[in-house]
């Protein structure tokens, strides 16, 4: 579980995130949508620390990760992240990709990583692509190999920043189609997208970001079909989906 | 060895161009000095790349560090050795730091060379860190990695492979640049046309030859270099 206090963050003496007072449930599938430049990946980065916050707090599991001397380490060990640009290690195969931090973190030794990692593989539907590289790989494939990355760490929950923003159409699918076995195994998830279908189906839980606060949440139902806000009217009819 | 029988030019090499050529390179095995010359060039730029790249690994770690201690360290460093010339460090290398240790002049040179070339290497590897995308360190932290095993195992293995093409360009310059050494008596490829020169008087023959072994040295590296890289670029769209 993670509780949001007050979360702000500043970049260069603008404030960004205005105050955000969250609860996300194990289990939980939270979609977050908003204009672009409403702080939703900053929101998302705050959440396993790869931005600092600049007040409030948040609690993972009940420890305050914002708190001095906390092991950032260890608490992404249970989050982990995929990212609109894949990230992919290109220097590595995919299957180096997989292994990598699970065996530099001590987490497992080679033989089980590779085992895991071959499993993650056959699971996203590329198995035979093992021993490829991530340039060798659309973007669709290069996604899956990115989520299954990061599932390669066994976390308990998982955040996705707009994992099909930068591909093409026709692999889009793909994609939303591992998250949503995800989904369906129970993983919380955090996702920010544009995918409203996606959100329809899959989110347990809509939350809109509007100029760095929640300015609206609720089940997919309240939020699609009967918005109360303005600017989440405003911000549905132009996605028009 | 050599052709030092030789004590007399050949038939028809008594006069012109072909006698400064058996004067410059034969009589005297000035061709032999020429080569042992180019061995001395190669031996400082070889030792003093490799000090090169140690340091200048080191430095450019200190530079990107978050310790204000390191960071102002490696400045320092840095503006002093850029901010004077390579010769100027010779000397004061050979006649004031190890002027009573006696090291031999060998030495002092790859140590001068290679302390300059590291403040070098230093600005190419942190623009080879650097020209990794941030996303890459992004990925290795949210996976739970520490800072230094992301810099290790992701961003370092990329940073060395954009380096390398400019780490064999610097060790290019420094076999040009070493030819300053003849200012602390060693007998690199330079001085020893020089020395030729001034024995017969003569300065085409020696200065062309030792303009030629440098083109050739440097030519041969240039391509290797050339090849290096379009293999690295293969590898990067496989
Ligand atoms: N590292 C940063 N430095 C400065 N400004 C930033 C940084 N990251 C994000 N911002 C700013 O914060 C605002 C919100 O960005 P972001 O969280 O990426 O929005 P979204 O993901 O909703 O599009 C934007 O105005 C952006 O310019
Ligand atoms: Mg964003």
């Amino acid at each position: 579980m993670i509780i949001v206090e007050n979360l702000t963050k500043d970049f260069n003496k603008q404030t960004i995130l205005k105050g955000i007072n969250e609860q996300i449930e194990d289990g939980e599938r939270l979609v977050i949508i908003g204009p672009s430049g409403s702080g939703k990946s900053t929101f998302l980065r705050c959440l396993n620390l790869l931005e600092k916050p600049t007040g409030g707090k948040i609690f993972v599991d009940d420890v305050d990760i914002t708190a001095k001397g906390v092991d950032i380490n260890a608490v992404r060990l249970k989050m982990g992240m995929v990212f609109q640009h894949f990230n992919l290690f290109p220097h590595k195969t995919v299957l180096g990709n997989l292994t990598l931090a699970p065996v530099q973190t001590g987490l497992m030794k080679k033989p089980e990583a590779t085992e895991v990692a071959m499993e993650l593989l056959k699971r996203v539907g590329l198995a035979d692509k093992a021993k490829s590289y991530p340039v060798q790989l659309s973007g669709g494939q290069k996604q899956r190999v990115a989520i299954a990355r990061s599932l390669a760490m066994r976390p308990r929950m998982m955040l996705f920043d707009e994992p099909t923003s930068a591909l093409d159409p026709e692999m889009v699918g793909e994609v939303l189609d591992v998250m949503r076995d995800l989904a369906t195994e129970g993983m919380t998830m955090v996702v920010v997208t544009h995918e409203m279908h996606f959100a329809r189906d899959v989110g347990s839980r809509i939350l809109f970001m509007c100029d760095g606060a929640i300015a609206e949440q609720g089940t997919p139902d309240q939020v699609f079909t009967n918005p109360k806000c303005e600017r989440l009217q405003q911000f549905l009819t132009s996605i028009s989906f | 060895m050599g052709l030092s029988f030789l004590s007399t030019p050949p038939p028809g090499w008594e006069e012109g161009f072909l006698f400064d050529v058996y004067r410059g390179l034969i009589r005297g095995n000035g061709w032999v000095s020429l080569l042992e010359g180019l061995g001395i060039t190669m031996q400082i730029a070889l030792g003093a790349v490799v000090i090169g790249v140690a340091l200048g690994f080191a430095l450019s770690l200190m530079r990107i560090s978050k310790s204000k201690i390191l960071k102002g360290v490696a400045a320092v460093y840095l503006s002093v050795i850029r901010g004077t010339p390579v010769v100027l460090q010779l000397f004061i290398w050979w006649f004031v730091v190890f002027a009573a240790t006696g090291t031999t002049r060998l030495w002092v040179a790859i140590i001068a060379f290679g302390i300059n070339s590291a403040a070098y290497v230093c600005e190419i590897f942190r623009g080879g860190i650097m020209s990794v995308d941030k996303g890459q360190t992004e990925a290795g932290r949210s996976l739970g990695l520490s800072g230094i095993k992301t810099m290790m195992f992701v961003v370092l293995p990329q940073a060395l492979k954009n380096a390398l093409p400019s780490l064999g360009n610097e060790f290019i310059m420094l076999i040009k640049e070493t030819s300053v050494v003849g200012f602390i008596a060693l007998v690199d490829l330079m001085r020893a046309a020089n020395l030729i020169m001034s024995g017969t008087f003569e300065p085409v023959v020696p200065l062309f030859s030792a303009g030629i072994l440098y083109w050739i040295v440097i030519t041969i590296l240039t391509q290797l270099l050339t090849l290096l890289e379009r293999r690295l670029r293969r590898s990067d769209n496989r």
